[in-house]
């Protein structure tokens, strides 16, 4: 956006080899026909929606019995699911909103793809509290509508709040990425021919590129950025409210918000780096986004982990200064119970693998970087379970203490929940412009004919 | 339905006569932008495949209008989300042990999500009532706009076309049009 200076420069001096009909037809390449591995990855991913589909028509049947609570332990797999997924949006929004705002150079090439993970992700996670709610036919009751018993939600509750915080979280950053997509679908439409122009024609609305189109959208764009930004740190916040509001040992803590954000950014990075590695080679852009994007990536995963080495720390040492016995326990517990298994994965897949990333070969490796980004999606699922279920487990009263076991309707609608968010991506990736035509052209000086690049 | 209509750019409902140049380089394109406004053409059309400071800048535009609407819809949804927590607190009160009905602190959250969305919706809807539904309509159009042409609109009487044509390819452009009413 040309709003306060263009970045023809890049402070790091890295510099696009690419003319303006270059992106464009690199980028409309991008939606040709679909290659063999394009489809064996969709059915793959349509394979796993159905198996969630059909442990979801087994709950709706017969109840939440067949998931594997276990008093008290009554938060589990789809809510652990439900703060996983709504964290991987967050890098999405960061790469989007706030490193637009901070002028970062390396974000217009990786952008449109975090965007769009962001809102399926956060799609994804919006079916979590319905299917954990257990009559999910009256979930609407969540909103406040008037009704003939006057009776309206409870405000003071952090449940209500994260139902305000989500969905106007799907709602702007989906608002967000068709907004950017408007300018590049009109320039898809100019490229092709037959039922596509018509229906790009559509979708782009109008759009001509005028000056005085240019003039309005700049300035909605950054004030969209603008409001994003602090949208995307509300939201993760008041999902760790959701815990730290109540009084669980283990949940109770002033660190959550920072801490729940950090991890956010950190699982939604992991994402980004899972889906954009084997993607770029799909979609033949490996010359669009290369080394210099990954190493920033990297640079991102590796700040946001270690404020996750610091929050992991500072979780155990508040444990042990505080001298509450209560706290103590969750916290040895989590180390050293039944559960220690799921604590040491997320401690080791996140606060350990991401220091890797000091090392630049490791961060410019792309298989090594593939492999760590798998051990960030495992570490940080694990981060949520371990708080959730190893919290709930052992509470004040060591007469209810218990365990719980993941049962074959939590893994069902688990394994859906990747389906469906992988169909929604594969099918957008072959849809729309996974690349922003117009701002990598906006990085690209136009042509003099008194000579000089601009 | 409009929306529909103007989608598709390649036959416009109303063709407004003038003249279309196309140009390939920026100085050119800023060179004929300047040289008609000093002729006293300021109701060109400029199109181009991205945002450009320099055209923003030969054009002499203000700062677009987007921001009042988005001031009004995020100032609407912080009054909606309070209003509403507050009003629907005392409609059925859930008193607990005497604390406030309508205690603001919570609210604050519900205010703030509502203050974006509606921030943010109205941010779209001003740039759909100022660069669609207010914009100028039947203006010729060609892809090569959104892909590397820069082209420039004038809408003019008949015979000032062959005036223009000149200017505009003395200035450098590529190709020339002339578009009839």
């Amino acid at each position: 956006m040309a709003v306060v200076a263009q970045p023809h420069d890049a402070p790091d001096g890295h510099v696009i080899n690419q003319t303006h009909a270059e992106v464009t037809r690199d980028v409309v390449a991008t939606l040709g026909p679909p290659s063999r591995g394009y489809l064996l990855l969709l059915a793959g991913a349509v394979s796993l929606f159905l198996i969630g589909i059909l442990t979801f028509l087994i709950l709706l049947k017969d109840g939440l019995g067949h998931a594997g609570y276990n008093p008290p332990i009554f938060w589990s797999v789809y809510i652990t699911t439900f703060v996983f997924w709504v964290g991987i949006g967050h890098a999405g929004t960061l790469i989007s909103a706030i490193l637009f705002l901070f002028r970062s150079p390396w974000r217009t090439a990786v952008y449109r793809s975090t965007e769009a993970m962001t809102v399926f992700a956060v799609m994804t996670a919006g079916l979590f509290p319905i299917i954990h709610i257990g009559r999910q036919w009256i979930f609407y009751w969540l909103l406040p509508y008037p009704n003939e018993r006057y009776l309206w939600p409870n405000f003071k509750s952090p449940l209500i709040w994260d139902v305000f915080a989500i969905s106007t979280y799907l709602t702007v950053s989906t608002t967000f990425l068709v907004f950017g997509l408007i300018p590049d679908v009109a320039a898809v439409r100019d490229k092709v021919s037959g039922w596509r122009k018509m229906i790009y024609s559509w979708s782009s609305v109008g759009w001509q590129g005028t000056d005085n189109q240019w003039r309005h959208y700049s300035r909605a764009y950054l004030y969209l950025a603008a409001l994003a930004t602090p949208l995307v740190l509300s939201v993760h916040s008041v999902v760790s409210w959701d815990f730290a509001v109540s009084i669980v040992p283990g949940w109770h803590g002033t660190i959550f918000a920072p801490y729940f954000v950090a991890g956010a950014i950190y699982s939604g990075i992991g994402m980004v780096l899972t889906l954009i590695i084997p993607l770029r080679r799909a979609l033949k852009i490996e010359h669009m986004i290369h080394s210099y994007h990954f190493d920033n990536l990297a640079k991102l995963t590796l700040l946001t982990g270690s404020i996750l080495l610091y929050a992991y720390a500072m979780e155990y040492f508040v444990a042990w200064y505080s001298g509450n016995t209560f706290e103590q326990t969750t916290f040895y517990r989590r180390a050293f119970g039944p559960m220690w298994w799921a604590g040491w994965t997320m401690i080791i897949c996140n606060a350990f693998v991401s220091q890797l990333l000091w090392f630049r070969k490791i961060r410019t490796n792309l298989t090594s970087l593939f492999i760590i980004s798998i051990f960030i999606n495992i570490g940080m699922w694990f981060e949520r379970y371990v708080i959730i279920v190893s919290s709930l487990s052992n509470d004040y009263i060591p007469w209810a203490w218990d365990q719980m076991n993941p049962t074959w309707a939590d893994w069902g609608i688990l394994l859906g929940s990747f389906g469906w968010f992988g169909m929604w991506f594969l099918l957008f990736a072959k849809t729309f412009p996974i690349v922003a035509i117009q701002e990598i052209k906006e990085m690209i000086p136009m042509p003099r004919k008194r000579g000089g690049h601009g | 339905m409009a929306l529909l209509k103007r989608g598709k750019t390649a036959q416009p409902a109303r063709r407004a006569p003038g003249v279309l140049g196309s140009f390939s380089h920026i100085d050119s394109a800023v060179d004929a932008i300047r040289a008609l406004r000093a002729k006293g053409y300021r109701n060109l059309v400029v199109y181009s495949p991205a945002p450009n400071h320099e055209i923003e800048e030969a054009l002499e535009h203000g700062v677009s209008p987007v921001r009042l609407l988005t001031l009004i819809g995020g100032l609407t949804g912080c009054t909606a989300g309070f209003a509403m927590t507050i009003w629907m607190s005392y409609d059925w009160p859930l008193v607990v042990g005497g604390k406030t009905i309508a205690s603001i602190p919570p609210y604050v959250v519900i205010g703030f999500e509502l203050t974006i969305l509606m921030g943010a919706l109205s941010t779209v809807a001003a740039v759909a009532l100022f660069s669609v539904l207010m914009g100028k309509r039947g203006t010729p159009y060609d892809p090569r706009f959104s892909d590397d042409m820069i082209g420039i609109f004038v809408p003019t009487v008949p015979d000032q076309l062959g005036p223009i044509e000149q200017l505009l390819r003395s200035a450098g452009a590529m190709e020339v049009r002339h578009e009839p009413a």
